[in-house]
């Protein structure tokens, strides 16, 4: 059970309320700043490789992949002079492991315009195994036929299950399996960090006192349908 | 058939030691050749039954049981009607004629007492029914199944009203001179339309059930007991089941109108309220009713408003009942735990003692049926019909442990009394808890 | 969610998140690929007791576009006149391997006794006169963005007033509509001729009112139920002339609406008696919408009963 538990991960911490940062139990790799120079760097790096704004269409996974796109297309809006199309594109329905727990909510997908021969930017927080992205070119492709699909994400953590690429990276940060990375942003969480801490089953000695091997999974079990992905009620 | 229904050799003389007849107090009874005998002339080989603690009852006599036979022999048949019966302390059952064919004429009710003699394990009283084909039109041979073997005495459409004035008038008058009675199914079909399936209310409202109202009994009950009055004969009222017929026997028996009525076990203990799970086995004809209706029977069975109780025993095969509530068949056991029923809502709070229990289920079924030898005294000379209970025993109604060949029991998982030990018609024990 | 078979089972956050889904099931409709896979492998059996060629094809595609394997069978004509019991119809088709039954009976209470004997889950489609969820959930979502069209943030109908006039009797969409509008915060009134109110209406929670004229200028939304022809046999009222005076959404009384004020109506309509066509093609009739809205509100509450992992297996067991 392992799909994609980046957003598994982020939720867990966001329903158990816990504010690790700066505790021993986790450690801080990017801050407010680190955060916006990548956001502006991988908006240039978009532009860059595109040469230019043209078909561009930048959709958010939900949740805080979202906000980050919206970063980045104002961001390259900005550079422009032009509006470039945002929206969101939910992934649950693509899930390969809907039927392994409880229902999960369903998230707002909002395309702001058509994905025919379009040059489609998928952003999201974290890059994990990869299944993530997979569901979500599972959905383009039911919704039309873009041009081409760019990946950008702010943290690289490695472990790809499946061969998905980013093409723009806020930091590569390699991780242990079991650890658990977070990313708060200040549109969804009031705060802007990325930390990581020790998974399931690790006291802060870095122990992992259960000898669990598979430690992708989280002891609390991946979310049931609510926690998983916070609602923005429309 | 179940070991302890096959009927046993007859001991020569049965000697019941210390049980409490009806409330006389505690003394012996012995049992020789069919009848009670002096306990003082019991023989060194007579059996000897232990009754301390244990009430004897005359044998019960059901007023309205449905045997199905002849026609539906895979949901009853007279042999395991009567062991069910017998298992309830009964010795005595009226069949009604609601059969296949119908009993309307003497040589089907002459057919059903023989059936009855050969493999009954209580006595076994053919209804005539009152009209022909119980179709409502034509009134039956009611006075060649009088005049038969059979001697019915009791006629009835059960199942049916008899919703023509005209027509119930003449039965009246007809049966005043066979010493008979007609005893009425009061469900107006005016009133009660061809898809209504329990009691008009609140519930029903909610569940999306159509139903007929009380009224839809009660005025029939009023309109009949005003027939009475005019033809000056017997009426008897089948299953009341609600406060307002309660209220209509009060007024015509003060006026001296010849009217008895029956009430059935579930009606004083199962409210509407069972229905809201469309559980089908909880479908019946009259339908459950509300506890203020409840209430009201329990108070006119303590004060004899309502005369008898009666079972109203409707077996039903599985694929009858298995159905969408409103599609399935009306009907529930009761030959088994009705003597249960009685004592948990009218002995165990003290609105009825022994003597009105044997009253209400044997004396009086006894004389409203005109049946000469059941519902005696407990006294020398007397037919040995003898219920022995046990006040005390309860248990968990069980209905795969039934003598019925069907199963529609709406008491099962329920905590009741479980009374009956023994029960003798004419002498023979019919049933023994093993 | 195990089964829906009333729509008092709901909760208001139940309802809220069956009805947000529906906003996203319904983008699926514009869509050139009407297909999710969410409930790819799943099979899902119509079975249906009464006839409803539109009822059936809304969740036919429902299930079809959400990748799920749909069959219909057609169970029409009483089961007691074939010999079969309802109890074995289910548990055969059932046995089948089904992961949902969708059932619509004529008797009130088929789906609920049929859930008690199978390990699927099951979906009331409309059970007699007692309740049709899904449609209750469709009026609701087709009134909630009614509302949203002036009111954008509004959640639930609280200080709406929504009166529902006709055979409230006979009506299971009245039955699902009271209990899932009270859930949503709404005040109901039913109208209806004294002889089409139900028994023990008084106990509900609603208002009651035999004057349609009076209740009209309060209302901010009027849901009109169809009046069958056939009950004037059962005296319920002399003529259609006589109850279209008196309980008609006529075009006299179109005019005695609020501006903006929305009509609903379940269909079929009976144009002329219970519905004018004027009312019925008047700007403010969300009757086409209501029809709209089936298949996505039918996706959302099929992938609230399947899209996840099963509490207990799928075979069915033939439980008394």
């Amino acid at each position: 059970m392992d799909a994609v538990d980046e957003h598994g991960e982020q939720s867990v911490q966001e329903a158990s309320g816990l504010a690790e940062t700066g505790t021993a139990a986790s450690r801080l790799v990017m801050d407010a700043d680190q955060i916006a120079r990548a956001c502006a760097r991988m908006a240039h790096e978009v532009l860059e490789a595109n040469r230019g704004a043209d078909g561009l269409v930048v959709l958010g996974i939900p949740t805080r992949g979202v906000a980050l796109a919206e970063r980045l297309a104002a961001a390259m809006s900005e550079v422009e002079g032009v509006q470039i199309p945002v929206g969101s594109l939910d992934i649950t329905l693509y899930r390969d492991d809907l039927r392994r727990h409880p229902t999960r909510v369903v998230g707002r997908s909002r395309l702001p315009a058509g994905v025919d021969d379009a040059v489609v930017v998928l952003v999201d927080d974290v890059l994990f195994s990869g299944r993530t992205v997979r569901a979500a070119l599972d959905a383009l492709g039911d919704l039309g036929r873009p041009q081409a699909v760019r990946l950008a994400v702010l943290v690289d953590r490695g472990h790809r299950e499946l061969p998905v690429r980013a093409d723009h990276v806020g930091k590569n940060l390699p991780t242990r399996a079991d650890e658990r990375v977070s990313v708060r942003l200040g549109e969804v969480d009031g705060v802007n960090e990325v930390t990581i801490s020790p998974g399931p089953g690790e006291d802060s000695t870095g122990q992992n006192g259960t000898g669990q091997h598979s430690s992708r999974q989280n002891s609390t079990g991946d979310s049931p349908a609510g926690t998983d992905h916070p609602e923005e009620r429309p | 058939m179940p070991a302890d229904q096959s009927l046993p050799a007859v001991p020569a003389e049965v000697l019941v030691v210390g049980a409490d007849l009806a409330g006389a107090g505690r003394a012996d009874l012995l049992i020789r050749d069919g009848r009670f005998a002096d306990p003082a002339t019991a023989g060194a080989g007579a059996e000897r039954i232990d009754a301390d603690g244990l009430v004897a009852l005359p044998g019960l006599v059901d007023l309205h049981t449905h045997l199905r036979e002849p026609g539906r022999e895979d949901a009853e048949t007279v042999a395991t009607g009567t062991a069910a019966a017998a298992r309830g302390g009964f010795t005595a059952v009226l069949a009604m004629a609601n059969t296949t064919p119908v009993t309307d004429t003497a040589e089907a009710a002459e057919h059903l007492a023989g059936v009855g003699l050969r493999e009954g394990h209580a006595q076994v009283v053919p209804v005539g029914a009152v009209s022909k084909e119980l179709a409502g039109e034509q009134l039956a041979e009611l006075g060649l199944m009088a005049r038969s073997s059979a001697a019915v005495r009791v006629f009835s459409d059960d199942g049916h009203c008899v919703a023509d004035a005209r027509l119930m008038r003449r039965a009246l008058e007809y049966v005043r001179a066979l010493d008979g009675v007609v005893a009425q199914h009061a469900q107006d079909p005016r009133l009660a339309g061809q898809d209504a399936c329990c009691h008009e209310g609140e519930l029903s409202g909610r569940l999306g059930l159509p139903g007929w109202p009380a009224v839809a009994e009660s005025t029939i009950v009023a309109r009949d007991v005003q027939l009475a009055e005019l033809t000056r004969s017997r009426l008897h009222v089948c299953h009341v089941s609600t406060a307002e017929t309660v209220d209509v026997l009060r007024w015509a028996k003060a006026r001296g109108i010849t009217v008895t009525a029956e009430v059935a076990p579930h009606h004083l203990l199962l409210t509407t309220d069972e229905v809201a799970g469309y559980d089908p086995t909880f479908k019946v004809n009259p339908p459950l009713r509300p506890q203020e209706h409840v209430t009201a029977l329990r108070d006119a069975l303590a004060d004899g408003t309502l005369d008898a109780v009666a079972t109203d025993h409707a077996p039903h095969a599985r694929h009858d009942k298995e159905h969408a509530f409103g599609e399935a068949a009306f009907g529930m056991l009761g030959l088994e735990t009705a003597l249960a029923v009685v004592l948990e809502t009218m002995v165990v709070p003290g609105r009825l003692g022994w003597p009105e229990v044997a009253a209400r289920t044997s004396v009086t079924p006894a004389h409203i049926a005109r049946l000469r030898g059941q519902g005696r005294p407990l006294t020398v000379g007397e037919p040995a019909n003898l219920t022995l209970l046990d006040p005390a025993a309860r248990g968990v109604v069980d209905r795969d442990r039934s003598a019925s060949l069907s199963r529609n029991n709406p008491w099962h998982g329920r905590e009741l009394p479980d009374p009956v030990v023994a029960t003798f018609w004419a002498g023979r024990a019919t049933f023994r808890r093993g | 969610m195990r089964h829906l078979l009333s729509a008092g089972d709901l909760s208001l956050a139940e309802v809220t998140g069956i009805l947000d889904l529906a906003e996203e099931m319904a983008q699926v409709q514009a869509r050139p690929v009407k297909k999710l896979p969410a409930l790819r492998g799943r099979t899902i059996v119509n079975l249906f007791f009464e006839d409803s060629t539109r009822t059936r094809s809304s969740f036919e595609l429902a299930g079809k576009w959400l990748s799920a394997d749909v069959i219909n069978v057609s169970a029409k004509g009483s089961s007691v006149s074939k010999g079969e019991s309802l109890r074995d119809t289910v548990l055969t088709v059932a046995a089948m391997g089904v992961d949902a039954l969708v059932i619509r009976h004529h008797a009130s209470g088929a789906p609920g006794q049929a859930a008690r004997w199978v390990d699927a889950h099951v979906l009331n489609a409309g059970d007699g006169t007692h309740e049709h969820p899904t449609q209750a959930l469709l009026d609701a979502f087709t009134l909630r963005r009614h509302f949203r069209r002036t009111e954008p943030d509004r959640d639930t109908f609280a200080g709406k007033t929504i009166v529902l006039a006709g055979d409230i009797t006979h009506s299971r969409v009245a039955r699902s509509n009271v209990l899932l509008l009270r859930t949503l915060g709404a005040e109901v009134v039913l109208v209806a001729p004294p002889t089409l109110m139900p028994a023990g209406v008084g106990s509900w929670p609603v208002a009651t009112s035999t004057d349609l004229d009076e209740v009209l200028p309060e209302a901010d939304a009027v849901m009109m139920l169809r009046v069958q022809r056939e009950r004037m046999s059962g005296g319920y009222f002399p003529t259609p002339r006589e109850y279209t005076v008196g309980y008609g959404l006529t075009r006299a009384r179109l005019g005695a609406l609020r501006p903006g004020v929305a009509i609903c109506h379940p269909g079929p309509m009976n144009r002329g008696l219970e519905i004018s066509a004027d009312a019925a093609d008047a700007a403010n009739s969300l009757i086409l919408d209501q029809v709209a809205a089936g298949v996505a509100v039918r996706m959302s509450v099929l992938y609230q009963l399947l899209g996840g992992e099963d509490a207990t297996p799928t075979s069915s067991r033939g439980d008394a």
